[in-house]
């Protein structure tokens, strides 16, 4: 089935044009341009696993209008993650600690396809990816590899769609599709009005999403 | 992920200039085998605060902090990736039927504690809350009469040299703000707008960030990146308030220095600290120790230095150290705007509402809230949409290409102090070896009789103000209670001076001392409370009472 395809209305804004003005200092151009130029390599993850993680970020920020590089990388990200172990400061019981939660949970889903579809989670229609995806935020799960320790809905919610849009919406292209005014240090903004804008802010091209919001 | 500093910056003599990016400081430093006066754990709101009045008093300090020591101007990227490296993300575990969300939400871990990446929201408690049982009928009465914390918290207010109103609308007169308000943002004037629809007052937010020049801080440039850390300075933080004026004085910070445990001698008295710095694990002497790590990591650290005499902990004989935890209920509404609003420019909150802080009739409940305009940036927007709602896909992704016409409303809504809230040790270890700490919260009825009218109200006046599609999401915000202070040796951890009832020289400057939540941001009444506190010891001192 064809991806729905993505619209926004900030087609001509490129928040990296700003690079070299007072908006970026240099900190932040450094992060900036490691995240773009250092995609980590799979180091945590099994290759299972890792694929796994790949269909999942692309069921949950879907990427239809972009092939190849021009993907916004996650699952790569997520492992250079699990691999440091960063936590969060935060663990719900009952989850177990982040690096085997991620494990376990990964297992789980792969688990629930085979469980489902006798099919790998990868090899899915993303029909089917989509039912499990629901499922687990609906604690509908069926497969008994989730268990008592491992509520389905609480690992999808806090740690597999909280990382994914962590890393997704760190990248600059999305900044550009949200007509986010990105880094702004030392300079930052002085029209703060409605409506209003500075000359390095994203131009709105037309306003049909809201309007699409605003009667629904 | 982020340039994290690994070795100590406050060593040798100096200490990092915190307006320079990568200029120093002369720092007086201590031997770590002479008793100093004061050591204090912990460098926030409370712990800079009376680290600097006590050395401008003339005592011996020595304040250590677990986080790094940094220079926003150099080390604060705008990326809400790399500035992780100012929360607390080692795990803590959290259950109950309302778990607590820790790290980016509420924990800091910097030389200046939390205020580092606070979102600068400086109000005043209403007077009644000080003595909530008998003025109010619920709750608890505060050890300290709201007149005295009224005199701290204009002392509080110039040190931050916070921008607010000409006339803020709520509670008693008081003097003009040090610094003139700051323009609105579009995401502020939504709540202007829809208060006015529904007749009740608004103001603008009375803001630690300058809006004029003071000293080498330039007035805030409206970046809106207040909640990852401040790279101009323009946010007055404990970090380039208090801590800079400490270290004139004569304190000594030492960054990157995690404490242990503390030390009792055979008197019965604590005799100092174990801290481990640079690789090792020290001893710092000293003739009296405050823990001021606030509501998680104080319980956490009088727990674990539990010894043959205290073997439930320190300053425990009430068995009330980590209990009564609080938080702040800290639930939203969002809407789609017709207009650009842009929410990322301006600090995040520029107006608030506190109707219903000071207006007690009409409720369901006990107790107030405040709500406040809203600017979360992407990452933040878009985790707290999916954790409260697990939306995914493409509808998840155009939502968000709606970001720029977003308004939301959220309250700081006050939570009852329950004993079953608490903060205890797990049997796991850290990277420490210490125990990691068990939080265990859970809304009360009335919490949630509260939250649920805030619900209701900042939907109908986002509504009011033209916003559509909206809908609602649910968190908690603030830390505040655990170690509550009192009158009575029985049913509290300190006196009104933070002083613990057991051990005479250990005290305890921090949120954890809180009884009761109030409906607004802690972080000024646990400013006012430190400057008391400061006062109090050195009166205490002069009169040989140490």
């Amino acid at each position: 089935m064809p991806e729905r395809p993505f619209r926004h209305p900030y087609p001509d804004y490129d928040v990296l044009a700003k690079w070299d003005t007072p908006s970026w200092n240099e900190q932040t151009r450094r992060v900036v341009s490691k995240r773009l130029r250092d995609v980590p390599p799979r180091r945590f993850l099994t290759e299972l696993q890792f694929a796994t993680l790949e269909a999942v970020c692309d069921r949950v920020m879907p990427q239809p209008e972009r092939r190849g590089p021009d993907k916004v990388p996650i699952a790569p990200f997520i492992d250079a993650r699990l691999q440091a172990n960063e936590t969060t400061g935060t663990r719900y019981v009952p989850l177990p600690p982040l690096q085997e939660c991620w494990r376990r949970g990964l297992d789980a889903i792969e688990a629930e396809a085979q469980h489902r579809y006798r099919r790998a989670y990868h090899g899915l229609d993303p029909v089917e990816q989509d039912l499990i995806l629901q499922a687990m935020n609906k604690g509908k799960t069926e497969s008994p590899a989730w268990g008592p320790h491992l509520p389905a809905q609480k690992f999808m919610r806090h740690l597999l769609l909280e990382f994914i849009v962590e890393v997704y919406y760190a990248h600059p292209a999305a900044w550009n599709e949200i007509g986010f005014g990105g880094p702004a240090s030392p300079r930052g903004y002085l029209r703060l009005g409605a409506n209003r804008h500075d000359t390095w802010e994203a131009e709105e091209r037309d306003d049909t999403l809201v309007r699409e919001a605003a009667y629904k | 992920m982020s340039d994290t500093l690994e070795k100590p910056r406050a060593t040798q003599g100096r200490a990092p200039d915190v307006f320079s990016e990568d200029d120093w400081i002369p720092m007086q430093q201590y031997r770590e085998d002479e008793a100093v006066d004061f050591v204090i754990v912990g460098t926030g709101a409370g712990g800079a605060t009376l680290c600097a009045k006590l050395a401008e008093a003339g005592f011996s300090v020595v304040a250590m902090d677990v986080g790094a020591f940094y220079r926003p101007l150099s080390d604060f990227a705008s990326d809400e990736t790399a500035q992780n490296k100012l929360y607390w993300l080692s795990d803590r575990i959290s259950a109950g039927d309302d778990p607590v969300e820790f790290g980016a939400n509420n924990s800091g871990r910097a030389v200046g504690g939390s205020t580092v990446h606070f979102q600068m929201v400086t109000l005043r408690w209403r007077p009644e809350w000080f003595a909530a049982k008998t003025k109010l009928g619920f709750g608890r009465d505060w050890p300290i009469d709201w007149r005295e914390m009224w005199r701290y918290y204009d002392e509080a207010e110039d040190m931050l040299k916070v921008s607010g109103p000409v006339r803020y609308p709520w509670g008693p007169k008081r003097g003009r703000y040090p610094y003139r308000e700051h323009e609105i943002n579009a995401a502020g004037l939504v709540l202007a707008k829809g208060a006015e629809a529904l007749g009740v007052k608004w103001a603008a937010t009375p803001l630690s960030t300058l809006s004029a020049p003071r000293g080498k801080a330039h007035p805030c440039v409206y970046r809106g990146f207040c909640k990852i850390g401040c790279s101009t300075n323009a946010k007055q933080s404990a970090l380039n308030t208090w801590i800079p004026r400490a270290i004139a004085a004569g304190a000594e910070i030492r960054d990157l220095a995690m404490v242990g445990q503390i030390e009792m001698g055979t008197d019965g008295l604590a005799r100092g600290v174990v801290y481990h710095r640079d690789g090792q694990w020290r001893r710092q002497r000293a003739r009296n120790v405050v823990v001021a790590g606030y509501a998680v990591e104080t319980p956490r650290l009088l727990l674990h230095s539990a010894c043959a005499r205290h073997p439930d902990g320190l300053a425990n004989s009430s068995g009330l150290v980590g209990k009564y935890f609080m938080v702040h209920s800290n639930h939203a509404v969002w809407g789609v705007m017709q207009d650009e609003i842009r929410w990322y420019k301006g600090p995040p909150s520029m107006t608030v509402c506190e109707h219903w802080n000071y207006e007690d009739k009409g409720k369901d409940f006990h107790g107030g809230y405040a709500f406040m305009s809203q600017g979360p940036l992407p990452i933040d927007h878009a985790k707290s949409l999916v954790s409260n709602t697990g939306m995914f896909g493409m509808e998840l992704r155009q939502r968000m290409a709606l970001y720029n016409h977003m308004a939301g409303l959220k309250i700081v809504g006050e939570s009852e102090a329950r004993e079953h809230n608490r903060v205890e040790l797990s049997d796991e270890l850290d990277e420490f070896g210490i125990p990691v700490p068990r939080v265990t919260y859970s809304f009360t009825d009335n919490d949630k009789r509260l939250y649920k009218h805030s619900l209701r109200f900042m939907r109908q006046m986002l509504e009011a103000a033209g916003g559509r599609d909206i809908t609602q999401t649910a968190s908690s915000a603030h830390m505040m209670g655990g170690c509550r202070m009192g009158t009575n040796p029985s049913d509290s951890v300190t006196n009104a001076d933070g002083r613990t009832w057991d051990i005479r020289n250990l005290w305890i400057c921090d949120g954890s001392l809180f009884p009761t939540s109030g409906g607004v941001n802690p972080s000024l009444t646990i400013y006012a409370l430190a400057c008391r506190m400061g006062d109090r010891i050195v009166a205490l001192g002069k009169r040989g009472e140490l």
